[in-house]
């Protein structure tokens, strides 16, 4: 049983779950994701940071809602690594 | 003096904060709006009144007009400043102020309207006989007109689509052999990407410098206050502003001045705006670009140079004042330099760094002038643009200027945020920028050599640079 892995904002921002409006989020409860795959997107002053898993597993909880205000260190999304 | 009135300055950050001041030197009233993020901003800090506007997020407040006008009159105002950005050229907003019973600091709403819309700017600029970017007089049907087109106006010629923008839907072409080779499948890309395959044509200018006329007009006298030349840019984001803009030749630099004063006149401009040239250094041409019917960030570039105050001169004329100064009055005195400080990153693609500052300290001494937007313990949060502030300096000429500015950066101290400070320092020791040979692109060709020799940051593990690739964009 390996432990969940917290992935928490390294960025102030706002952020987004969908790359656009119109466009599905970019992951889901449930999803299996790849090492330095796309969770979010954090926006900065207009730009955009890309929020990134650091393992391979399956996300089990996305904690921060499209559009929501983040602080660093606030956890965004939990997934458990698919190995190990 | 004139009787004391209360202006609400619209804005955030360094304008809010030289806005702010400008009031109060002239005996007037200071009130400015914030955010939630701003309540303990420096502009807030420096005015009479505040006014708090709920949320963080810009649509939810400094781009609210209504909200800003309820502001105004909760307030007693009897003046709206906007700064730049945000509603400065949104005409609809200047009206609502109008209507308002308010006065706006800034040239009449139908004027901002016209110059804001790219067709009917230019339509006005050729009125006034204003050189604009040589081209087709409209969509060209077929590649024999093109030809003909193009060799009338010399190539390299840009091929654009007339449904494109934005950089897209373009192709340039150094020849007529090259034109006949591309326009067909110029106009199935351009059929393809926009639903549209109309083309028309355009001088191309390869190595253009960004030169701008600040201009002002009371309605009755209009002014051209010199020029000042921005060319060092990334992505159209002006990094170092100057003026004079240097090697210009004496009779180019009396037309282009000259051709912008027209301009103003012939639309009987009040206010303060800038007029905007691409110049072209190996033809000695200029051609109009647009104009920017507000006050600009690299305003003190002027002021520094003529001895002038420009958004007293703003508020003076928007509450009935004459033009305070003649032709005659406004003489350059040597070299100006701007130099934006941004919360930005150079190794990371220029990505914000928003954060709190831990330390700031502003360099001092002959010849330095800075205008901030935050001070020490203040945090730049993410939700605006990154500006720390502009560090301005004046010297006898040109190369002075230069030494003294990077006198100055040497001296500025900074912690808590990545800024471009290191790499602004880079770009005026590049000796094509001593030499005035740059252009527009340089910045972006030079990058790599630039931030070569700084020193490595805290980069982010866990993300990474969601650009260009994100197909999300943000209003305004």
């Amino acid at each position: 049983m390996t432990d969940i892995v917290d992935v928490d904002s390294p960025l102030p921002g706002v952020f987004f779950r969908r790359p656009a409006s119109d466009k599905p989020p970019f992951v889901e409860t449930g999803d299996t994701v790849e090492a330095g795959q796309t969770l979010g997107l954090i926006e900065i002053m207009k730009q955009f940071a890309s929020l990134n898993s650091p393992v391979a597993g399956t996300v089990v909880e996305i904690l921060v809602e499209d559009g929501a205000n983040l602080d660093p260190g606030t956890v965004v999304v939990k997934v458990r690594p698919s190995d190990g | 003096m004139a009787e004391p009135v209360t202006v609400l300055v619209a804005n955030r950050g360094e304008i809010a904060v030289r806005v702010v001041r400008a009031v109060r030197e002239l005996g007037h009233v200071a009130a400015v709006v914030v955010s939630d993020a701003d309540r303990d901003s420096l502009a807030a800090r420096l005015a009479d009144q505040v006014v708090v506007l709920p949320g963080t997020a810009s649509k939810d407040t400094y781009l609210d007009g209504a909200a800003v006008v309820a502001a105004a009159l909760g307030v007693g105002a009897s003046a709206i400043h906007p700064g730049y950005g945000f509603l400065s050229e949104n005409a609809e907003f200047a009206r609502s102020v109008v209507a308002a019973g308010l006065v706006w600091v800034g040239p009449s709403p139908d004027v901002i309207a016209v110059m804001g819309d790219k067709a009917t700017a230019l339509q006005q600029a050729r009125a006034a006989g204003v050189p604009t970017v040589p081209g087709s007089d409209g969509v060209v049907p077929d590649v024999v007109t093109a030809t003909a087109v193009a060799e009338t106006i010399g190539f390299p010629v840009a091929i654009k689509a007339a449904a494109g923008g934005g950089g897209r839907g373009i192709r340039v072409v150094d020849s007529a052999a090259e034109l006949a080779a591309q326009w067909d499948v110029t106009a199935a890309e351009a059929l393809g990407a926009f639903g549209d395959g109309r083309l028309y044509l355009e001088k191309f200018i390869r190595r253009a410098r960004h030169v701008e006329v600040q201009v002002f007009g009371d309605g009755h006298r209009f002014v051209h206050l010199h020029d000042r030349d921005c060319s060092l840019q990334r992505r159209h984001q002006k990094l170092v502003e100057e003026g004079p803009a240097p090697g210009l030749p004496d009779a180019t630099r009396a037309d282009l001045h000259e051709s912008a004063r027209r301009l103003a006149a012939e639309i009987g401009y009040v206010g303060a705006g800038t007029v905007e040239y691409l110049y072209d250094a190996e033809a000695d041409s200029f051609h109009f670009i647009e104009m920017n019917t507000r006050i600009q960030v690299e305003h003190p570039v002027t002021e520094e140079l003529l001895g002038v105050d420009l958004v007293q001169e703003q508020l003076a004329v928007a509450l009935g004042a004459p033009l305070s100064f003649d032709q005659e009055d406004l003489v350059p005195r040597g070299h100006v330099l701007e130099l934006r400080i941004n919360a930005e990153n150079p190794l990371m693609s220029f990505f914000p760094s928003p954060g709190t500052l831990t330390a700031l300290t502003w360099p001092s001494g002959p010849g330095v002038r800075v205008d901030p937007g935050v001070t020490a313990g203040d945090t730049i949060s993410p939700y605006y643009d990154s500006m720390i502030g502009k560090l301005v300096v004046r010297a006898a000429d040109r190369a002075g200027a230069i030494a003294r500015a990077r006198r100055a950066l040497a001296e500025l101290e900074l912690a808590g945020v990545q800024s471009t400070a290191g790499f602004v320092g880079a770009a005026l020791a590049d000796p094509v920028f001593g030499a005035a040979e740059h252009h527009t692109k340089h910045l972006e060709e030079q990058l790599d050599v630039l931030v070569a020799g700084l020193s490595s940051s805290s980069g982010g593990p866990g993300w990474s640079v969601a650009e260009p690739a994100s197909e999300r964009t943000v209003d305004a």
